[in-house]
């Protein structure tokens, strides 16, 4: 049985008065995976940060709601321990702070329950091979140094553990190589079936390893055309012309 | 502690204290006969009474530094500071002797019995005196002096009175004339020759009576190609009238000998904090000061190495927060007097809530110190815009083979770090906990493990609920 997790109406965003978002809306039921895609500035981050809650983005009409609650009611921390969760485009370096206690700390942070060490462990342990991902990272501080790929492996590693029920993917998939691509498809393999999946892209290639319900493409700010996964090789073939040219079109 | 003063300076976590405990407690204020007393009491040697009487003139007619706060300078009264208390009458040899609610102090500190398996020696300084003192078994067969000061004049008076003094003379400057004049507690170890200490030997220093000026005097040499790590830890109660904290501590490494000097320091926000800390390195020794301070109203102390020997090596890493009232001025002063020397110097401050820490350095090379390299790294990071951060550094280079590098950055944490954090779970007063103890990190990987957990915990505990 469907049970929407993530619904979004007529979202109106700007960012110090300049209008990003206008007028988005978007059902995600557990168990789907959305892709949205769109040209650079057609405001596909600003939805993703809108919706875990960054104090940069003013909300000017329409509102968000994750399993029927309003969104704007709770703050950043409280929507990732309710349960959303943002893989970021460019995650922030926290010098000093070790991989191994930051997850262990986020994840304490985030589950209700308390957390067994020898459990957590082995956890982590499975968690860190599927990602084919070296120990060595755990004593390593927070992406800083990390290349491009280590970086979204440890963003999909933060997703894995912290089981989210909306997962927010942000162009997490940009500049990888293609074993990388791999693996992070892996990751969100993993996390979709139990949860609402949004993911952010500009390439077709990630799709030939998840496989979305739906496509989406952004043009200024909002919505102007939906399909299946056919939609994403159209767009791969022939960019967003056709689309600007016809918002509304019927292609 | 009363409800004025605990209004009066606000909920402190450790700022509960024990019923004094003293026997012997001076008047308020200084005069020559003070200070006789004081000796005499203790029954010392004549010399060390003349040293004493003697820095106690030249502290009266040494002028105030004309430097650093002096405005918060000029505030402490002289007049209003006890210069002895003894808290019980004999320095305890055994922990089941050390009295119960002293104990008791010790234990609401968290200071665990169980440190003292991996911990080299205990010596508790409580009030004026070293209370609990014990070196473990294998310490004492190497032939390692560990003692409270006051003893090890008694027992070797003859090593005292050799290098007493030599690093930190009295006319030194202001406060440490003073500390001269009055000192009693603080710590004195002789390592012999060819032994390494392997485990840290710590002492912990509080000061529990209201207006006690603490003026301990440590005294430290390592004898060629020994090493040793000494740690001392403070936490003070809190109280609504000021107190003076002027330590004196020299080092002596002898040839070949490594010294590590590493402290924490968590003096209650009306605590006068002005410390003389100076070592000797001799030809290829090292010395280490691992230095931190959080807390006091006003810190002064700025950890010297005089590299004498070529080939000496001095590390000062030190971090210091500053909060709503304080003034952290502290620094590192590295002196290259010989060829081939190297220093590194890493400064880590940050100040919030109004709180104001300065890097204040002095780095020279003299002409004949050919050869030396020389690092220095100062980092600030401010929470916030009401706080404030200065650098003093001084470099006076005497010929144009040294090589040096100083590095100085100021930040604020950024939004998008706290973004990030809180994208993770973690609440602002949280994601601010764990960056500052990441920026503290490579100052706090320094420490034994127990004083990381602790200092970590306290800047968690400083984090919180401050925020907007």
């Amino acid at each position: 049985m469907a049970e929407e997790i993530l619904r979004i109406e007529d979202l109106h965003v700007s960012v110090e008065g300049t209008p990003i978002l206008n007028g988005m809306d978007l059902v995600i039921q557990r168990g789907e995976v959305h892709v949205i895609m769109g040209r650079n500035g057609a405001g596909k981050s600003t939805l993703a940060s809108v919706i875990m809650g960054h104090p940069a983005y003013e909300i000017t009409q329409g509102a968000i709601y994750y399993k029927g609650q309003a969104l704007e009611e709770l703050s950043v921390f409280q929507r990732a321990r309710a349960g959303i969760f943002l893989s970021f485009q460019y995650p922030a370096v926290i010098p000093g702070v070790q991989v191994g206690t930051f997850l262990k700390k986020s994840v304490q942070s985030v589950r209700d329950e308390p957390l067994k060490g020898r459990a957590f462990r082995k956890e982590l342990n499975e968690a860190m091979d599927a990602l084919e991902m070296q120990k060595g990272v755990l004593s390593r501080y927070v992406n800083d140094g990390f290349s491009g790929g280590e970086k979204k492996r440890l963003e999909i590693l933060q997703m894995l553990l912290l089981r989210p029920q909306l997962a927010l993917l942000d162009e997490t998939d940009s500049g990888l190589d293609i074993d990388a691509l791999r693996i992070v498809a892996k990751g969100i393999n993993q996390v979709a079936p139990s949860a609402g999946c949004l993911i952010i892209t500009h390439y077709q290639r990630l799709l030939d390893h998840v496989s979305p319900d739906f496509v989406h493409v952004m043009i200024d700010g909002r919505i102007v055309k939906s399909g299946g996964p056919e939609l994403a090789l159209k767009l791969e073939d022939q960019g967003y012309d056709w689309l600007e040219t016809s918002p509304e079109g019927n292609a | 502690m009363t409800d004025d003063a605990r209004e009066a300076v606000g909920d402190y976590q450790f700022g509960f204290h024990d019923p004094e405990h003293s026997t012997i407690r001076f008047d308020k204020g200084l005069s020559e006969q003070v200070v006789r007393d004081i000796s005499e009491l203790k029954n010392e040697p004549a010399w060390m009474t003349d040293i004493r009487v003697k820095a106690y003139h030249h502290f009266m007619e040494r002028d105030m530094p004309d430097w650093g706060n002096c405005g918060s300078l000029n505030e402490i009264n002289f007049d209003n500071v006890t210069y002895f208390l003894r808290s019980s009458n004999a320095t305890e040899n055994d922990w089941d002797d050390v009295p119960e609610d002293i104990k008791n102090t010790f234990n609401r500190l968290g200071i665990p019995e169980a440190e003292q398996k991996w911990l080299g020696g205990v010596t508790a300084q409580y009030e004026s005196e070293a209370v609990y003192h014990s070196i473990r078994e294998d310490l004492e067969s190497q032939g390692v002096l560990f003692l409270d000061m006051d003893s090890g004049l008694k027992t070797h008076p003859e090593i005292v009175k050799k290098y007493f003094g030599t690093v930190v003379p009295h006319t030194d400057n202001k406060f440490s004339a003073l500390n001269t004049a009055v000192w009693s507690g603080g710590s004195f170890i002789y390592v012999p020759k060819g032994v390494h200490v392997t485990m840290p030997v710590q002492a912990y220093f509080r000061i529990n009576a209201k207006n006690m000026g603490q003026f301990e005097r440590t005294l430290i040499i390592a004898d060629e190609d020994s090493s040793i790590h000494y740690v001392e830890g403070c936490t003070a109660p809190t109280y609504s009238t000021d107190s003076l904290h002027s330590a004196v501590v020299e080092l002596i490494a002898m040839k070949g000998a490594k010294i590590r000097y590493s402290t924490i320091q968590n003096w209650s926000a009306n605590v006068f904090n002005l410390v003389t800390k100076r070592g000797v390195a001799h030809e290829n020794a090292t010395i280490e000061w691992v230095d931190g301070n959080i807390g006091s109203k006003l810190t002064m102390k700025y950890p010297a190495v005089l590299l004498k020997g070529e080939g000496a090596h001095a590390e000062v890493i030190s971090v210091a927060y500053a909060g709503k009232g304080q003034h952290q001025d502290a620094g590192a002063k590295v002196h290259h007097l010989a060829p081939n020397t190297t220093s590194n110097i890493l400064s880590k401050s940050i100040s919030k809530n109004g709180g104001r820490s300065s890097y204040r350095g002095m780095l020279q090379v003299t002409p004949k110190a050919h050869g030396c390299r020389s690092k220095i790294v100062c980092d600030a990071l401010m929470l916030d815009s009401d706080s404030r951060s200065d650098t003093y550094p001084t470099m006076e280079v005497g010929n144009s083979t040294a090589d040096l590098e100083h590095e100085a950055s100021v930040s604020k944490v950024s939004g998008d770090q706290l973004f990030y954090l809180m994208s993770r779970g973690f609440s602002e007063e949280e994601a601010m906990g764990l960056i500052v103890n990441g920026f503290f990190e490579p100052f706090t990987r320094e420490l034994p493990m127990e004083y990381a957990v602790e200092l970590n915990k306290l800047l968690e505990l400083e984090m919180e609920g401050s925020i907007g």
